[in-house]
């Protein structure tokens, strides 16, 4: 197939896609954007696997009685479907495929730092997603994706371990993510590309590795106490033995909370990049914006007792983490308020990765004020625990960052496959992830606070309780559609799609400059930048031809 | 990276006494019953005599005290941040019992 697709092609000009074919020329491939492609495939991939287990919940739920699982298996379906969309896809989703994909390119580098690296924490991740795929296979978890002890560790007959292990290993891979992240930026940056002249993107990635360097490691030990615990009885966690429960939430949480910060900061990295680009205007406050991730990923770090307000934590602690939490509102806000400013007289498209941002907005917004509801001491007693976390933190995780990483992919779609998506299947799948999620997931916050609980097949015989269930439910079928979309026209466009110029947009940033799709070291000759961020004018000018691009400018 | 620093023989056999002879006060602190004085007062010594020995070893073995600044900060922070971990969950279990007995 390959050999015959490539000689019909129309244009022959070698690029990372067609420069060697054949299985060995991807899973050795030490390409930055070739691994990025492996990450998107086997996010995807698992990505629908978490998707099928949330379509199994949202079903039970759609009648009050526990009539269509049991309740040990729906504990087992919603801890996969927690399992599966957090570590496995989640986490690696934006920084793993477009930070990959983009990073080099965003800063004038030929490659990532350490090339090999990349390609060994994809396999580190799929060995891990083996670990847990073999864990599903086996009956999966029954604990919550949280994983509870002493619950887990004493009492559960479900596949801990093996998920456990999972979690383990696919840990290192996030850690050697953000390492090599971390080097690239110091030490690959093009001559000229300071650190302020970085897009916002990039300043958002490094933020990211950064938690990702300190954070990661907690899980891996939590996770190793458990496993002992599990395995020899060794008492850390269970009281019976000596241990303390509460312990694991304090180690779990100062992992687990930085990393919703580890999936929402490229997404606000990405809404950054759309704004700008469809607005044709310089970002309002680039500093502030780019300083705002460094203290969301710093002070991300000191809120995580907010978990913990009806775990028998001190209230002093409490007070204390209910007011740091609070304070991490403002570089949120920060960002926000500055992506609207920039909004004000922009010259605005509404293409769709344009719709994607605006939903972004709206939803962000949503989701990041319900969490100062949950951070309120006394609000929380109310709200732990039910409906309304849940719909919480799918405002942030779902509609934050699967609309940023969504609205990401289509706008460097051209870039990464050399063809145009189409638009108007973009801005149908636009809207009915858009409308598809607020059903889905709003009535959650109505049901949350009215005390359905979270993590039961069943709830009471109540009309208006049902009505709600069936509205998420039906928003859940919407919201699947909506998914299922960009997939199916991303790869007809593959093949159909209209073949993309170097720069669509146009838009501003490096990688606007090297050929669409790029070639493997990305830029013939290493491109000087002189330039600041978002400079339209520039590219007003390389695009009438008035200035030198920064391939012809040699070093 | 950019230019190795040599590490003379001389500093390398003085920290390595220094390590030997906190191995010894550790050895000998432990003999003593200090619970007598205070709790907690044996761990505090055997943990303190630890964390020295191990910024020596950081330091002076593992060349941290001759490399770059962005090294020294990447170390600095992974301290840091085990320091904000221990210290963030110990503000939940010094505090437990403090609350006060609501007045009705």
């Amino acid at each position: 197939m390959e050999a015959t697709a490539v000689s019909t092609a129309t244009e022959s000009r070698e690029n990372y896609l067609n420069i060697n074919y054949g299985w060995k020329s991807w899973l050795f491939t030490v390409d930055h954007k070739r691994i990025a492609i492996l990450y998107l495939a086997s996010i995807t991939f698992f990505f629908f696997i978490g998707g099928a287990y949330a379509g199994a919940v949202r079903l039970e739920l759609l009648t009050p009685a526990g009539d269509l699982v049991q309740a040990d298996t729906y504990n087992r379906l919603f801890t996969m479907h927690g399992v599966f969309m957090v570590f496995l896809v989640l986490i690696p989703s934006i920084p793993a495929t477009l930070g990959n994909f983009l990073l080099p390119l965003m800063i004038g580098a030929k490659d990532l730092a350490f090339p090999r690296i990349n390609l060994l924490s994809w396999y580190i991740y799929m060995l891990g997603a083996a670990c847990i795929v073999y864990a599903a296979l086996a009956g999966g978890v029954d604990t919550g994706w949280t994983f509870y002890p002493p619950y887990s560790s004493i009492y559960s007959n479900s596949q801990v371990l093996a998920a456990g292990v999972g979690i383990f290993i696919a840990g290192f891979s996030s850690i050697l993510t953000g390492l090599n992240f971390i080097v690239t930026v110091h030490t690959m940056r093009a001559p000229g590309m300071t650190w302020f002249r970085m897009p916002l993107f990039v300043w958002a990635t490094y933020a990211t590795s950064i938690i990702q360097i300190l954070g990661t490691p907690v899980i891996a030990v939590t996770v190793l106490a458990l496993a002992l615990e599990r395995l020899f009885h060794i008492g850390i966690f269970d009281p019976k033995m000596g241990g303390d429960p509460v312990l694991f939430q304090h180690l779990f949480w100062f992992y687990s909370h930085p990393a919703v910060y580890i999936m929402i900061l490229p997404a606000m990295g990405v809404i950054s990049e759309l704004i700008a680009n469809m607005t044709r205007k310089k970002i309002f406050g680039y500093k502030f914006v780019a300083f705002s991730s460094l203290a969301i990923a710093i002070f991300g770090f000191l809120v995580w007792g907010h978990h913990l307000f009806t775990s028998s934590q001190s209230v002093y602690a409490g007070i204390v983490f209910s007011i740091l939490s609070y304070i991490l509102g403002v570089p949120s806000a920060i960002k926000t308020f500055n992506w609207t400013a920039t909004l004000y007289k922009g010259s605005m498209s509404y293409e769709t990765p344009m719709l994607y941002a605006f939903g972004f907005l709206g939803l962000f917004v949503i989701g990041g004020m319900t969490g100062l509801f949950l951070a309120a001491l006394g609000l929380d007693i109310h709200l732990h625990d039910t409906y309304f976390v849940v719909a919480h933190f799918h405002y942030i995780m779902v509609g934050g960052v699967l609309m940023g990483y969504l609205g990401g992919l289509h706008y460097w779609w051209p870039k990464i496959s050399g063809k145009m998506y189409p638009e108007f299947w973009g801005r149908l799948s636009a809207l009915f992830v858009f409308v598809g999620f607020n059903l889905t997931f709003f009535p959650q916050f109505l049901l949350g606070y009215m005390g359905m609980p979270r993590r039961y097949h069943a709830y009471p015989d109540d009309t208006l309780w049902q009505v709600l269930n069936v509205m998420s439910t039906a928003g859940a079928s919407v919201l699947g559609v909506g998914y299922i979309l960009p997939m199916l026209y991303f790869a007809w466009s593959m093949k159909y799609g209209k073949t993309a110029s170097a720069n669509p947009w146009p838009a501003s940033g490096l990688e606007w400059q090297a050929a669409s799709p790029p070639t493997t070291f990305n830029f013939d000759t290493t491109p000087v930048v002189t330039w600041e961020a978002y400079d339209f004018n520039h590219v007003k000018e390389l695009k009438e031809g008035n200035s030198a691009s920064p391939q012809e400018q040699t070093v | 990276m950019s230019q190795e620093h040599i590490v003379s023989v001389r500093v390398y056999v003085l920290i390595f006494l220094a390590l030997m002879v906190l191995t010894a006060a550790t050895v000998i602190t432990a003999k003593y019953d200090l619970t007598v004085i205070w709790g907690p007062l044996n761990a505090i010594v055997a943990l303190t005599i630890a964390v020295i020995k191990a910024t020596l070893v950081v330091l002076y073995f593992m060349h941290v005290r001759y490399s770059s600044k962005l090294t020294q900060v990447v170390v600095f922070s992974g301290v840091l941040w085990l320091i904000i971990m221990v210290a963030f969950t110990m503000m939940d279990y010094l505090t437990r019992h403090g609350w006060p007995e609501p007045n009705l």
